[in-house]
């Protein structure tokens, strides 16, 4: 099958070289980091974990949201979806691929990764985190290896598949819990110390990962000339506003909480994130001010955007809409969420943070190799399909 | 160092939490702390006299001895000065009262505490959230005595301890710790203490390795930064055994523990 991606125009070459030439610098930044030290990194003792673990977290996300096409296309028989069912599965698979890599080189001793499974914890959640991560990619490349390769022979897949599709979906909520309860136990952060956190995490999951598809079957139908149809993405995009609408008012009723309650500790985070502090000796730390008032005015403007239905079913503004959703969520939780998590310190100190070049560029690569995975695993698929515009898709 | 580690790592442990899945963990958690509220066995603990400390601000005394006993990574040679506040390494330091205590303080407190330098380390919190979030259990809380250990080759350098911890008690190499301290300072490494690499989180061990030593020869267990303190403000003792110095000074003074409120039961206490 996956001959059929070497096989393109130009134009696709073009974006694999790209794609490839972004994961080589960023090879070559990772073993500048790998010699020196994470101290190449903006990170710092208060501020232990960024740009890397935020985009882990970002992306356990899109992984997670391919359920939103597999639940109603497998449970509920809806067969609109027939053809965005693989799409959004390898759209998982790619997301978990990136997740285990950002996880990777965020780590100190990388090659003692292992010991996370020769010393199980159980009472750790990045034991359970790392389980279940591993577990969903394992099940989705399954899931998509047969169910595709059924539809390429025009055959309906195997039954006992069936349960494993099921399996993957309260698995799919479950790495994003599991995600949320990463942060979301631990009395040293008041931040993130919120029973709503894995909620939102799923809420802004089901909006951002939705986006990534619709933009992607936009993408699709404009350079491969190849088309999922209107109807299933008007639906998609009636997913994205439901989550997008939860999520914005998720996020509202954490900064109530920590806002009305009064507590210093809680509110405190909530002040650096969208205001900034001024430190005893007069200076200002708000760095992620202007990034979060960004994401906010994204995230706002692009639920009216989808709450106004002939703005929402005119693909291009649809597209647009789904941008800033993709953006404003990307903000959110890749960098405001994670980071305002460390600031202040428990000992009330400030010190912020930014990524470096080097994080970016590895961050940079790690996104291109899950691009590559995204347009090698669609190359193929549409190359079959096309081959055969006939064969129905008999899941 | 052949403790209880391994007892504490049984196996019917680990599989049966594992088979029973994440909603079993509270109860894994639950079963391991409830015995927390009196530590059964010995637990060490560590009572500091903040005035008698006091005494001295500019003193660096216990630090030096403790860096120096455990080749603490000095990197202040080999980063620029505005990045080493990010990127130091250390077991035990000063921190203000108002970050070392922020629940505690008040702008009418006595006079002398105010951006008072207080002692802080590892507290070896009798519930310790750092023990709990490690994926590889290369930090655990020993059962024989209450030490939370560091297992510096295990560590995967996840800085999960480091984001649970509390009190930033632990520190990571993000650098690599060579050169050897002596080679930049001319101070000699203690060759009796196992290096560590870059990567990897290290913090306080209440000593460890000089309580084996005192095991095997028979002499008394002080940490190096109890027997370096020339104002005497810590006392170092078991806090289970009622006979104890700890246990005395704890009846005789009032003390005060590192945010109380979070339930991890340090056992360092402070005299203010």
């Amino acid at each position: 099958m996956i001959e059929k991606a070497l096989s393109g125009s130009k134009r696709y070459w073009g974006w694999i070289f790209f794609l490839l030439a972004v994961m080589g610098g960023a090879f070559l930044a990772y073993l500048y980091q790998y010699t020196t030290g994470l101290g190449v990194t903006g990170l710092s003792r208060d501020v232990p974990w960024g740009f890397y673990i935020a985009q882990f977290t970002f992306l356990v996300g899109v992984a997670a949201s391919a359920v939103m096409v597999v639940i109603p296309y497998y449970l509920h028989d809806f067969k609109v979806f027939g053809k965005l069912a693989v799409l959004g599965e390898f759209v998982a698979v790619a997301a978990v691929t990136m997740c285990i890599t950002f996880i990777f080189v965020d780590l100190g001793q990388p090659f003692r990764l292992m010991n996370v499974f020769l010393h199980p914890s159980p009472t750790s959640l990045m034991f359970w985190d790392t389980l279940v991560c591993a577990g969903y990619l394992v099940l989705n490349v399954i899931i998509t290896f047969v169910t595709f390769g059924a539809e390429r022979k025009g055959i309906k897949p195997p039954a006992w598949i069936k349960p494993i599709i099921y399996l993957s979906i309260p698995w799919a909520i479950s790495i994003h819990t599991v995600t949320a309860f990463l942060y979301a136990g631990l009395s040293a952060r008041p931040f993130w110390l919120t029973a709503i956190l894995a909620p939102r995490f799923l809420a802004s999951a089901f909006s951002a990962g939705p986006s990534l598809l619709i933009l992607l079957c936009l993408i699709l139908r404009r350079f491969a000339k190849y088309d999922v149809g209107e109807v299933p993405i008007r639906k998609l995009a009636v997913i994205v506003t439901y989550a997008m609408a939860a999520n914005v008012f998720f996020v509202a009723l954490e900064i109530f909480t920590a806002v009305y309650s009064n507590i210093p500790a809680h509110m405190e985070h909530f002040t650096y994130m969208y205001f900034g502090l001024t430190l005893p000796d007069g200076t200002r730390a708000a760095a992620l001010a202007p990034w979060m008032w960004t994401s906010t005015v994204l995230s706002l403007v692009s639920l009216l955007m989808l709450l106004t239905p002939s703005i929402r079913n005119n693909l291009k503004w649809l597209g647009v809409a789904c941008v800033m959703v993709f953006f404003g969520l990307w903000i959110e939780k890749g960098l405001g969420l994670v980071i305002t998590g460390f600031v202040p310190n428990p000992m009330e100190g400030v010190t912020e943070y930014m990524p470096s070049g080097i994080e970016v560029m590895i961050a940079l690569g790690i996104w291109s190799m899950g691009f590559l995975i995204i347009t090698v695993l669609y190359k193929v698929a549409i190359t079959v399909r096309k081959a055969d515009p006939q064969a129905e898709i008999v899941h | 160092m052949a403790d209880t580690r391994d007892d504490r790592r049984t196996f019917l442990k680990v599989a049966g939490a594992s088979v029973l899945g994440a909603a079993a963990v509270p109860a894994v958690i639950a079963g391991a702390s409830s015995d927390a509220d009196k530590p059964a066995g010995k637990q060490w603990a560590m009572v500091i006299d903040v005035q008698r400390c006091l005494r001295d601000q500019g003193c660096t005394k216990c630090f030096d001895a403790c860096h120096q006993t455990h080749n603490v990574p000095d990197i202040s040679k080999r980063v620029p000065p505005q990045m080493l506040a990010k990127r130091i390494i250390k077991w035990i330091w000063k921190e203000h009262y108002e970050g070392a205590f922020p629940e505690q303080q008040h702008e009418y407190m006595r006079q002398s505490l105010h951006g008072a330098q207080v002692p802080v380390l590892c507290n070896h919190c009798a519930n310790p959230p750092c023990v709990r979030v490690c994926p590889t259990q290369a930090t655990w809380k020993r059962e024989s005595d209450g030490i939370v250990m560091m297992d510096m080759h295990r560590c995967i350098g996840c800085r999960y301890c480091v984001v649970a911890c509390p009190y930033g008690s632990r520190s990571f190499n993000w650098i690599t710790p060579w050169p050897r301290p002596f080679e930049e300072h001319g101070t000699p490494p203690n060759m009796k203490y196992p290096t560590r690499t870059k990567g990897v989180v290290e913090k306080c061990n209440f000593c460890a390795e000089r309580l084996a030593e005192s095991l095997r020869t028979g002499g008394p267990y002080v940490p190096a930064c109890v027997e370096a303190c020339p104002t005497r403000a810590m006392t170092f003792g078991d806090v289970s055994d009622p006979g104890s110095d700890v246990r005395r000074l704890l009846e005789a003074r009032y003390t005060i523990r590192r945010k109380p409120g979070l339930g991890t039961r340090p056992q360092i206490y402070y005299i203010v």
